[in-house]
């Protein structure tokens, strides 16, 4: 029988990670993602766990030590947010090009500067090409389910990647909502033993050299097998994704199709956001408007011919980002939906909108007057302008 | 326990020869001095930021170590270790090991005084048991010698040229040793390969068989950056602790000890003059800057004199 809670986003991770009991935890504390090491080392100090918890002095040293206990053969974790993401970055290109499959919860909150806590995408968005898998969760629910998913998705042999599973900041964070866990045996034989296989430091049969200075002659072949991991990730997210459901009832793909099957418009969306867009759905289709919603859940690796095939018979298409990429061009989500879309024999209009920056509400208005415009595009076939800003003082 | 070198040298190298550092640079010595302190029974994990002995010792598909290598990025080998040897408790605990193991870290001066010193002392403040080794050749040699913290004071690098109104670097260079022993871990020691190598064999092993944390900072001259003929490397690092601007000594759980002290404290003159970084120094114009170095090295040799006791 799954266990029903209250938790928050925070604690739900956290939970999850309980369960999971990990060798390695290595974190820093940055807000909204400090609770996360907070509960877990509550959990090691309690010996619910059996983790060594190493309180590093930095974001940097957190993912530098993550990425030295995986390579030792560990089942490794952390968990960071913003400012704290961007001090990691370098370390993730070399967890990711190591093969290194840590999994870390990232607490989405706008990036400095001006500082600032509150949510927004952009610190997952600027990792976006660092070589980790990108999860994105809706709820606290989504959040628990994914993290417990991505520790079998990293550990794949046809994968060996680092995996990242977003949340939103406050929203889902420190919100507390009605959960669904399953049992701690259960999500201990979901995610099993880990078998780091015979490449790690301490492998007593052979000694093992890691991060090499690797020149012309091999770069681009150790890059292109990083660019098959990621290639193969997809079928193996959907299949732990079937053995997930068959264990929970849950339902995950690489991105939800909310009302879609005959929608005219649509938006496309991350995290929470869609929770908000589905009671505008409902209310339009209750009008008789023909609108949808698509919630990416899996942005790295993107799911082009997927996203291109759900939104092909759609008469104009809204994708909302979260996070600027200051192009001059639209947000990072826009350019991958609509690149994926040149291929379609028919295809939709596709517009942009930044939304939400640092913390700014955004509400069912706001999405309403997004429904409205697209159909305002549908109705006049005129496209006023591509690239919009939602719910700034211009 | 003293050094008997002919029964040393018979262990098994875990550093082979074929890697690619320069003729005459100190930091094969250092390695091989450091490691020959391993039982040969005890399995060992390396870790190394990104500097000349990394690049040289394992460029894809080669390696110079016999034991397990990590190299991760410039400033984080302290944090790299930290993992390594949290994992190995762990998987210890866990009775998925059963060789011991024993953790050292390897960093040049730049990868340790400079971009590395936060990840190096939070690795030392935690206590992980593990040795982090600074092989010091006072400058970033591999990027092609640009002045670090550690870079001695006059001495002409990339970044501190020595033109016609600055001559060379123009600070005195950070006591690294010094702040270590500030954090008050097991065992923290200043050695260099030096004579029978006693002296860093025997820090060496007590550092990697002192349970928590140990730093050693080793003396490791680079004739590319330091501009001496190759031969010359084991004379030049005689005359550094002769002249007292290195001296050998241990923090021993708390206590201060010298190690060495010279039967005649030469000039500092005589650790300058053979090499080419500080010619300009030789000029008649600049003889008082010389006069400056000499009060220096004598101040910081004096207090460490009365640290030690002495």
């Amino acid at each position: 029988m799954a266990i029903r809670e209250r938790l928050s986003g925070n604690e739900a991770v956290a939970t999850a990670m309980k369960q999971i009991n990990p060798d390695v935890v290595a974190a820093f504390p940055i807000t909204p993602s400090t609770e996360v090491p907070q509960y877990f080392s509550q959990f090691v100090a309690n010996g619910s766990v059996d983790t060594e918890f190493v309180a590093v002095e930095s974001e940097h040293s957190a993912m530098s030590a993550c990425v030295g206990a995986s390579a030792a053969g560990a089942r490794v974790m952390t968990a960071t947010s913003a400012n704290g993401l961007a001090l990691m970055w370098e370390i993730l290109y070399i967890a990711a090009s190591s093969r290194l499959p840590i999994v870390m919860p990232v607490i989405n909150r706008a990036l400095s500067g001006p500082i600032n806590i509150h949510n927004d995408h952009s610190d997952s968005m600027g990792a976006r090409d660092s070589g980790w898998i990108q999860l994105y969760s809706e709820d606290n629910q989504e959040a628990y389910d994914n993290i417990i998913q991505a520790i079998r998705i990293a550990e794949h042999k046809d994968v060996r990647l680092p995996v990242m599973v977003c949340m939103d900041g406050f929203i889902v964070s420190h919100s507390v909502e009605n959960i669904e866990l399953l049992e701690t045996e259960k999500v201990k034989e979901f995610v099993g033993e880990y078998d780091p296989g015979l490449d790690t430091l301490l492998n007593p049969e052979q000694p093992v050299a890691m991060g090499p200075l690797d020149l012309p002659p091999h770069y681009f072949e150790h890059k292109r097998q990083q660019a098959e991991a990621m290639k193969n990730a997809k079928k193996v997210i959907l299949e732990i994704a079937k053995e997930f459901e068959a264990l929970t009832g849950r339902k995950y793909g690489l991105f939800e199709e909310y009302k879609m099957e005959d929608a005219e418009v649509a938006i496309v969306v991350l995290n929470s956001t869609a929770g908000t867009a589905k009671e505008v759905v409902d209310e339009l289709r209750e009008k008789g408007v023909k609108a949808g919603l698509i919630k990416i859940r899996v942005f790295r690796p993107f799911p082009v011919e997927e996203l291109r095939d759900a939104l092909k018979h759609v008469k104009a298409v809204a994708v909302m980002d979260k996070a600027d990429s200051f192009s001059a061009a639209g947000g990072p989500v826009f350019v991958e939906t609509r690149a994926a879309l040149y291929d379609a024999e028919t295809k939709p209009v596709v517009i942009s909108y930044i939304y939400g920056l640092g913390g700014r509400d955004v509400r069912t208005n706001d999405i309403m007057k997004v429904y409205n415009d697209l159909l305002e595009i549908v109705e006049t076939g005129e496209v006023k302008s591509v690239y919009n800003y939602l719910g700034v003082r211009e | 326990m003293a050094l008997n070198l002919r029964e040393a040298v018979k262990r098994p190298e875990r550093f082979t020869g074929g890697h690619r550092l320069c003729a005459g640079c100190g930091a094969s010595v250092t390695v091989r001095a450091v490691l020959r302190a391993l039982k040969p029974e005890d399995k060992a994990v390396i870790g190394a930021a990104t500097g000349c002995l990394e690049v040289s010792s394992f460029l894809y598909p080669y390696t110079a170590w016999k034991d397990s290598f990590i190299h991760n990025a410039f400033e984080n080998a302290g944090a790299t270790i930290s993992g390594v040897e949290a994992a190995y408790r762990v998987l210890k605990k866990k009775g998925k090991i059963d060789d011991t193991y024993k953790f050292i870290a390897f960093g040049g001066d730049g990868g340790t005084y400079d971009i590395g010193l936060q990840s190096l002392s939070g690795a030392m403040e935690r206590g992980h048991d593990m040795v982090y080794v600074c092989y010091d050749n006072g400058a970033y040699m591999n990027t092609g010698i640009q002045r670090s913290s550690a870079t001695p004071k006059y001495a002409n690098t990339t970044t501190s040229p020595a033109g016609k109104v600055v001559p060379g670097k123009q600070q005195f260079r950070k006591d690294l040793t010094e702040v270590m022993a500030a954090h008050h871990i097991p065992y923290v020691a200043q050695t260099a390969p030096f004579g029978n190598f006693s002296d860093i064999h025997q820090k060496a092993e007590k550092a990697i068989y002192t349970e928590g944390p140990a730093f050693l900072n080793v003396f490791t001259p680079c004739p590319r950056g330091w501009r001496y003929d190759t031969p010359k490397l084991m004379e030049i690092v005689k005359l550094a602790i002769d002249t007292c601007y290195w001296p050998l000594y241990e923090v021993e759980n708390g206590k201060w000890r010298l190690t060495y002290k010279p039967k005649k404290k030469l000039p500092i003159e005589d650790f300058l003059r053979p090499q080419g970084r500080f010619k300009h120094l030789f000029k008649p114009e600049n003889q008082h800057l010389i006069e400056e170095l000499q009060k220096e090295v004598d101040r910081r040799w004096e207090m460490l004199l009365e640290k030690c006791g002495e």
